[in-house]
C-alpha cells in the first residue's frame, strides 16, 4: 500500500515540513492535514478529554480529517509542558475510533538528527544519512528565512499602500520555495524575495503604535487558533512584533535559556515551564523598548502561561504598559476577541494622545 | 528562627522531611492549619483565575503564614532523576509567590536533576544558607530522610493490612496527595466512603518504587513522576480493590491527559472521574459516589 504521510497544522510551517518530507520520502504521498476550519475544531473537541488545552483539540481534528482523506502515516512532535504527552493520548483516541495508521512520535529529546533519521527509515526511505542531514539543514535554513520574512510582514502589513501586496508576494514566495532542493537555489530565492518584500510600498509613520505578542507557542503561531489577531491589529495600523517562531524555539532558546532567565531580572528566579519564561522576559524587554502594549495569548488553562501572569501583571504595573490577556478554547467567540482587541487599540491610542498632549503642554510651559 | 510551612501541594509529600530537617538544625517550624473556607477564599483572591485549585489553596496557606514566621518555605522542584518531570506549576510556585506577595521573606531550595541539582545538594545548600555547616546540614538531611522513610513504610504497611480485609468493599483513590488528603478537597470524599461502610485506600500509600515500575504497563512515555506513581498504583492494587475513583482538581494539566489514559486503558475494574472545583456542591458528589458504589456492589454480587 502506498504510504500517505500527514501531519497537523501550525501557522505556515506545513509548507517547509511538506518540502522536507517530499525530499526524504520520494515514493510516498505527502499530504498535510486539510486546512484547519471550524469543523476541524469541532471534530477535535468532540473526541478530546474534558479540559485538555485547545491545541490538543486542533491537532486531533487535523488528524481525523487527514485520516478521512486517506492518510495512513501520522506524525506528531512534542515537548514542553503537556504537549510532550499529546501523542500517546491522541494515538489512543484515534485507534479507539477505529482508524488504522502508523503513528510516528518525535518527542523532545528524540529530536537528535540521528534519531530522526532512524524514524524516517522506519517509515520507509532509502536515502543516506548524509542526504538526510543535507535536506534537514536545508529546510532549517529555509525556516529561518521564512521566520525572518514573516516577522517583517507582521511589522509592516498594516501599512501597505496597495492592499494585498504583502499577501500576494507571500503566496508567490511559498510557491517558489516548493521547487527548492539545494542550498544554491535557496540562496537565490532568499536574495530575490528579501529585496521584493522590502520593495513593497509602505506608508509607516515613525511613531506608529507598537504591540508585542507573547505567549504560548501554538496559539501565538497558529492564526486560526487566535482568531487572526495579528491581522486584526494590523488593520488598525499597528506594528505587531512576535518572537515565538520555530527558529526561536529550536535554535535560540535552548542556547540562550540562561541569558533569558537573567534578562527577566527581578521577575524570575527560576524557569517556570515551557514558554512561560520567555513570555516574562519578552514582556519586560518590550516594555523597555517603549512598546505601547502587550498581548498575551494562551490556551485556556495553559499552566506555564498562567504561571507567567503574576509577573506580567507586575511588569504592566512597573512599566505602565497595558497588557491584554487572551485565553482561547473551543468555545471562544470570535466577536468577543474582536471587541476586546478594538477596545485595547482605542485605549492605546488614547494613551498615546494624552501623552503627546502632556509633552506639548510641558514644552509650552518651559518655553514661556 | 521560625520557618513557616504551607500545608498544601508538596507538603503532603515532603512535610515530614521538612519538619525533621529544620528541627535537627535547630529551627522552629509553624505549619498552616488544615484548609478551611477562609484559606480557600484568600487563595482564590491571590491567584490568577485559571490556576488549578490546589495551587490556589497553596496561596491561601502562604498568606496565612505571612507575619507568623521569619521565613516561609517555598521549594522549587523541576525534575527528578532521568525523564521524571513534575508539573510546571511546581517549577513556578516560588516566583508566583514572590510576584504576588512582594517583599515577604522566602526560604527556597531548588531540585532540578536535569541540571545537576539533586535533592541532597538542595537541602545542604538550604542548610548552609541558614548558617549551619556542611556536615551538619548533610546529617540533618540524612536523618530527615530516614524519618520520612520509616513513616512512609508504616503507611504502606497499614494500607496493605487494610487491603487484606475482605468484608468490605475497597475503593482506590487515585489522586495527588494534596488533593485526596486535603481537609477541604478530598477528605470529605474518603470520609463519605467510610460512612457508606466501605474502605478507601490511596494511590500514594502503595509502594512507590513498585508503582513506578508497574506504570510502564499503562504507559511507557509518561514523564510526570507523580502521575507515574499514581497510575502504577492501579496496576499494583487492581486485584485487591473493587473500584477506582480518579480525583482531580480543575483544571489540572497533567491529569487532563492522564485520566483519559486511565479511562481508556483500565477496563477490567469500574472507574469514575471526579473533578473538584471551588464551587463544588457536596451533595452532587455524594450522589455520584453512592451510585458508583451501587454499581460495584451489583458487580460484586454477580
Ligand atoms: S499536577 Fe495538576 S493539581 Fe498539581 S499543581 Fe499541577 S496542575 Fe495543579
Amino acid at each position: 500500500m502506498k504510504k500517505i504521510i500527514s501531519f497537523p497544522h501550525i501557522g505556515n510551517y506545513h509548507i517547509p515540513i511538506e518540502i522536507l518530507l517530499k525530499l526524504i520520502f520520494k515514493d510516498s504521498v505527502i499530504m498535510p492535514a486539510p486546512k484547519t476550519t471550524k469543523r476541524t475544531l469541532e471534530l477535535g473537541s468532540r473526541y478530546s478529554p474534558d479540559f485538555v488545552c485547545v491545541p490538543f483539540k486542533y491537532n486531533l481534528g487535523n488528524y481525523i480529517e487527514a485520516l478521512e482523506n486517506g492518510a495512513n502515516v501520522l506524525i506528531q512532535a512534542g515537548g514542553g509542558c503537556r504537549y510532550g504527552y499529546y501523542a500517546e493520548i491522541q494515538e489512543l483516541i484515534l485507534r479507539d475510533l477505529g482508524y488504522e495508521f502508523k503513528f510516528v512520535k518525535l518527542i523532545g529529546h528524540d529530536l537528535h538528527p540521528l534519531n530522526m533519521f532512524r524514524v524516517c527509515k522506519s517509515i520507509g526511505t532509502n536515502i543516506s544519512f548524509f542526504r538526510f542531514l543535507y535536506y534537514l539543514l536545508l529546510v532549517i535554513k529555509m525556516v529561518g528565512f521564512i521566520d525572518r520574512t514573516e516577522a517583517y510582514i507582521r511589522e509592516n502589513i498594516g501599512f501597505e499602500v496597495m492592499e494585498n501586496s504583502f499577501d500576494k508576494l507571500h503566496a508567490e514566495f511559498f510557491g517558489k520555495l516548493r521547487d527548492i532542493s539545494n542550498f544554491t537555489s535557496l540562496a537565490h530565492v532568499t536574495k530575490e524575495y528579501e529585496k521584493a518584500f522590502r520593495k513593497i510600498k509602505i506608508d509607516k509613520p515613525e511613531n506608529c503604535l507598537k504591540v508585542g505578542v507573547v505567549g504560548e507557542l501554538y496559539t501565538a503561531m497558529e492564526p486560526f487558533s487566535n482568531y487572526f489577531l495579528e491581522r486584526e491589529l494590523a488593520k488598525n495600523k499597528v506594528q505587531v512584533s512576535r518572537f515565538i517562531t520555530v527558529t526561536f524555539l529550536f535554535f535560540q532558546k535552548p542556547r540562550d535559556i540562561k541569558k533569558i532567565l537573567k534578562s527577566a531580572g527581578k521577575y524570575l528566579k527560576y524557569t517556570i515551564g515551557a514558554d512561560g519564561t520567555d513570555s516574562v522576559e519578552r514582556s519586560k524587554t518590550l516594555a523597555e523598548l517603549g512598546y505601547d502594549g502587550i498581548i498575551h495569548v494562551k490556551p485556556f488553562g495553559c499552566m506555564p502561561e498562567v504561571n507567567a501572569m503574576p509577573m506580567l501583571n507586575n511588569i504592566g504595573r512597573d512599566y505602565k504598559i497595558p497588557v491584554l490577556y487572551f485565553s482561547f478554547d473551543s468555545q471562544t467567540s470570535e466577536t468577543g476577541v474582536k471587541t476586546r482587541l478594538e477596545a485595547f487599540y482605542d485605549m492605546l491610542e488614547m494613551r498615546r494622545k494624552s501623552r503627546e498632549d502632556i509633552t506639548k503642554f510641558e514644552n509650552r510651559v518651559s518655553w514661556s | 528562627m521560625t520557618i513557616g510551612l504551607p500545608r498544601a501541594l508538596l507538603y503532603y509529600r515532603y512535610g515530614v522531611i521538612w519538619e525533621a530537617f529544620f528541627k535537627i538544625i535547630g529551627c522552629k517550624t509553624i505549619t498552616s492549619p488544615e484548609t478551611n473556607k477562609q484559606i480557600l477564599n484568600d487563595g482564590i483572591r491571590f491567584s490568577i483565575d485559571e490556576c488549578c485549585l490546589p495551587s490556589k489553596i497553596y496561596m491561601g496557606h502562604v498568606y496565612y503564614l505571612i507575619g507568623k514566621c521569619d521565613y516561609i518555605l517555598i521549594p522549587r522542584i523541576a525534575s527528578c532523576k532521568k525523564r521524571n518531570d513534575v508539573c510546571v506549576k511546581l517549577n513556578a510556585m516560588y516566583d508566583i509567590v514572590k510576584n504576588t506577595f512582594g517583599d515577604i521573606s522566602i526560604l527556597d531550595y531548588n531540585v532540578d536533576n536535569h541540571n545537576g541539582l539533586n535533592e541532597r545538594r538542595a537541602f545542604i545548600n538550604m542548610g548552609r544558607a541558614l548558617g549551619c555547616s556542611y556536615a551538619k546540614a548533610l546529617s540533618a538531611y540524612k536523618n530527615a530522610k530516614k524519618a520520612d522513610k520509616l513513616l512512609y513504610e508504616k503507611k504502606v504497611e497499614n494500607q496493605n493490612r487494610l487491603l487484606e480485609n475482605n468484608d468490605k468493599l475497597k475503593i482506590l483513590i487515585v489522586s495527588h496527595s494534596y488533593n485526596c488528603h486535603d481537609k477541604f478537597l478530598g477528605y470529605p470524599i474518603s470520609d463519605y466512603i467510610k460512612k457508606l461502610n466501605c474502605v478507601s485506600v490511596f494511590a500514594d500509600a502503595a509502594d512507590r518504587e513498585k508503582s513506578v515500575v508497574m506504570s510502564r504497563k499503562i504507559s511507557d512515555s509518561l514523564y510526570w513522576i507523580y502521575n507515574k506513581e499514581s497510575i502504577g498504583s492501579i496496576k499494583v492494587l487492581e486485584d485487591k480493590v473493587n473500584g477506582i475513583i480518579l480525583l482531580t482538581a480543575f483544571p489540572c494539566g497533567p491529569d487532563s491527559l492522564v485520566n483519559e489514559l486511565i479511562m481508556r486503558k483500565v477496563r477490567d475494574i469500574p472507574v469514575i472521574n471526579i473533578i473538584l472545583d471551588e464551587l463544588q456542591g457536596e451533595a452532587g458528589i455524594q450522589t455520584r459516589i453512592e451510585s458508583f458504589l451501587d454499581v460495584i456492589k451489583d458487580r460484586a454480587r454477580l
